[in-house]
């Protein structure tokens, strides 16, 4: 079961690269929040009920509802137009992070040890490097916050392959998710709509040498 | 007495986010300044004693701690001057000294923890405390700079999280769950090396946003641009050591595994390629903050040439990063002052400087010296001892390859640093001129005249420490 959860959270990276609105990009990462509760429900079964609740509770809670709505708020707020603006075209995209998924595997392949299961190590980093890919490509600051939540979702699959014998490190990546997406978010509603009028990369590109 | 430093640390910063009084403001900065030099004393006067299970203090915690509670009262002396001369708001005041005891506290904490899990948390700590500092002009560039950093700063303490993950795959094979310093390095031989790759990779990636390395090194340097110069002192000094903090424990760690050489030549690569890039901005850049900012760069790839060379390069490497903080937190705070008389950071709108501000063109040109390492610089001790460490390992090629970008970096630096002093200023106008106290470039002296001392006479003390902090590296 959770083999196929997490085969179809890896589809879900196929199309968020060929996504091209923003409300697109935020109805895939409450996909991937509900993907997300339904494995870690599978997997940490067995450790301690309360932990298992906040585990859930962020899943369900802050990554598929809160996120997803402080992300609309945020674009209805600045008035934020809703294509993403990819530099590159959709068809490479693809093509790209077929590329990125095909080489985890390969990459999967040089691990000589029984003892993780590997189809969380392609996933996790396949997420990771979809992430970065989709910082590096788009055009709005707004999509970046959305790549680094890609990421964040790839390191909580990480963490879920060693949940149950560290479920201290699980606490730990929830931790940052919440740390980094709130304060990140925070600024962009207090703070780049009211000094920058349209958010884009274009307008922080004075720091230079 | 760890657990009593931090939580009183912490209250008096939300003390100080909450108060608007001026007299309590100076008051409650005073008593952390108090209670960071008695809990220095305390980690001193007890060595290698585990409080509060996670904060262990070991020699280079120590040697660090002590560095930054020597950086720290200059920091806040600075602080005043510097907020006293802007129009004055209570509330970014309070948001400025809460995040700045917040950002030493978290230093603290991260340089004496002996858990990498700790580490992290107290690093992320002060990615979030940092930005409240380089967001304080609250102008459309300070918001840039803050965005960079906190974007940067998030996905490389992103990657340092995977690595832990990583690291923690193959602990849970060697049948422990501990992810201390100590369990890690006495299991290190029996890890499995693919796992521990990849988690030196990441860690070590994830780290140079905080030391200041290729290929996260870009932040950093519009941060300390941003920053206000008291608090761009703190980025380029104490901030910086704590990413070396998290470099080397873990490549203690690995040092200890069959991978040793790998991670040297990963290091060795990355060092190379920041006193590279270090090379090509400071003979371009204008700002003259940002040519410290990219001086700091440089020093910290010739830090990880240290490690690299191993040997007596070990030792040089600490000596290094400690005096380095000394010389660039003076630096930055004479920053200050040239940013007062001129109102400007650029290198075209400044010259003339000893005619201005002598006792300030003393401390410049002395600073100079000792960022590019000249005698009777203590840097100049440590840079040669690395370079002695280079050439016994037989790294002759990147020895010749380093001292040439080093040749041209105090070129650059020379040259901006004399047309700062005494080449004529374009369009400047005198009659405007603030007369700046020579009293507030007593701390620089001092530091610098530490600097001296600790490079070319150390006291026992300090070597032994020195060399306890790189007892668990092979010889």
């Amino acid at each position: 079961m959770t083999n196929v959860l997490l085969i179809i959270f890896t589809i879900s990276l196929l199309y968020l690269g060929i996504a091209h609105r923003l409300l697109t990009y935020i109805k895939i990462l409450v996909f991937q929040g509900i993907i997300l509760f339904g494995i870690a429900f599978i997997e940490l079964i067995q450790i301690n009920a309360l932990n298992l609740a906040f585990v859930l509770l962020e899943t369900i809670a802050f990554k598929a509802i809160a996120i997803p709505l402080f992300l609309n708020y945020v674009i209805k707020k600045n008035r934020i137009t809703r294509d993403a603006e990819p530099f590159l075209s959709n068809f490479i995209s693809l093509i790209i992070i077929t590329m990125i998924i095909i080489s985890m595997f390969i990459l999967s392949n040089a691990i000589d040890d029984s003892g993780i299961s590997k189809i969380y190590f392609v996933v996790a980093l396949s997420t990771l490097f979809t992430g970065l890919y989709i910082i590096v490509t788009r055009h709005k600051l707004i999509t970046h916050v959305m790549g680094y939540l890609v990421i964040e979702n790839g390191v909580f699959i990480l963490s879920l392959a060693v949940g149950n014998e560290m479920p201290m490190l699980v606490n730990m990546g929830i931790l940052l998710d919440i740390f980094a997406s709130v304060f990140l978010l925070g600024i962009f509603v207090n703070k780049i709509g009211d000094i920058l009028k349209d958010a884009d990369v274009d307008q922080l590109k004075s720091l230079k040498d | 007495m760890t657990g009593v430093y931090l939580a009183g640390a912490f209250s008096i910063s939300a003390l100080l986010f909450f108060n608007r009084k001026r007299v309590i403001n100076t008051l409650l900065v005073v008593t952390f300044l108090l209670l960071q030099i008695t809990f220095t004393v305390h980690e001193y006067l007890h060595i290698n004693t585990t409080e509060l299970r996670y904060f262990n203090a070991d020699a280079l915690g120590i040697l660090l701690l002590v560095t930054l509670s020597i950086i720290s009262i200059p920091a806040m002396y600075h602080s005043y001057v510097y907020l006293s001369t802007k129009e004055d708001n209570a509330r970014h005041t309070a948001f400025y000294f809460a995040a700045m005891v917040m950002l030493l506290t978290a230093i603290s904490a991260a340089y004496l923890a002996n858990n990498i899990a700790v580490t992290w948390i107290f690093v992320e700590l002060t990615t979030l405390s940092a930005s409240v500092l380089i967001y304080h002009r609250r102008n459309n560039r300070s918001l840039e700079g803050t965005w960079k950093y906190l974007f940067v700063c998030a996905i490389s303490i992103t990657l340092v999280f995977i690595g832990i993950l990583f690291l923690s795959f193959t602990l849970h094979q060697a049948g422990t769950d501990d992810l201390s310093f100590a369990v890690l390095i006495k299991k290190a031989p029996e890890l499995n090396q693919f796992w521990l790759r990849l988690a030196f990779i990441f860690i070590f990636t994830g780290f140079t946003a905080k030391l200041g390395l290729v290929p996260m090194y870009t932040a950093g340097i519009d941060a300390k641009d941003k920053a206000p110069s008291p608090a761009g002192a703190l980025l380029s000094s104490v901030l910086m050591n704590v990413g070396f903090v998290g470099i080397f424990r873990f490549y203690t760690v690995i040092a200890n595994s069959p991978l040793h050489t790998w991670a040297n030549h990963v290091i060795l690569i990355a060092a190379i390629l920041s006193i590279f890039v270090a090379t090509v901005y400071m003979t371009k850049v204008k700002n003259i903050k940002r040519m410290f900012a990219y001086s700091s760069i440089e020093h910290m790839g010739i830090v990880m040439l240290g490690l690299a060379a191993g040997g007596i390069g070990y030792y040089a490497a600490v000596l290094h990063i400690i005096l380095h903080a000394f010389v660039k937190s003076s630096l930055f705070f004479q920053m200050g002052q040239i940013y007062r008389i001129y109102k400007s950071k650029s290198i075209y709108d400044v010259g003339n400087y000893f005619k201005y501000n002598p006792t300030g063109s003393l401390v410049m040109l002395l600073g100079f010296f000792f960022a590019t390492a000249m005698p009777p610089s203590g840097l100049f001790i440590s840079e040669f001892l690395i370079f002695r460490s280079l050439f016994e390992a037989g790294h002759l090629a990147v020895l010749i390859m380093v001292m040439l970008f080093l040749t041209m970096i105090i070129w650059a630096f020379g040259k901006n640093i004399f047309k700062l002093l005494f080449s004529p200023a374009v369009d400047f106008k005198e009659d405007t001129l603030e007369k700046i106290n020579p009293a507030e470039s007593i701390s620089q002296f001092v530091l610098l005249g530490l600097v001296v001392w600790l490079g070319l006479n150390p006291p026992q003390e300090f070597v032994t420490l020195i060399q306890q902090s790189i007892i668990n590296l092979p010889h």
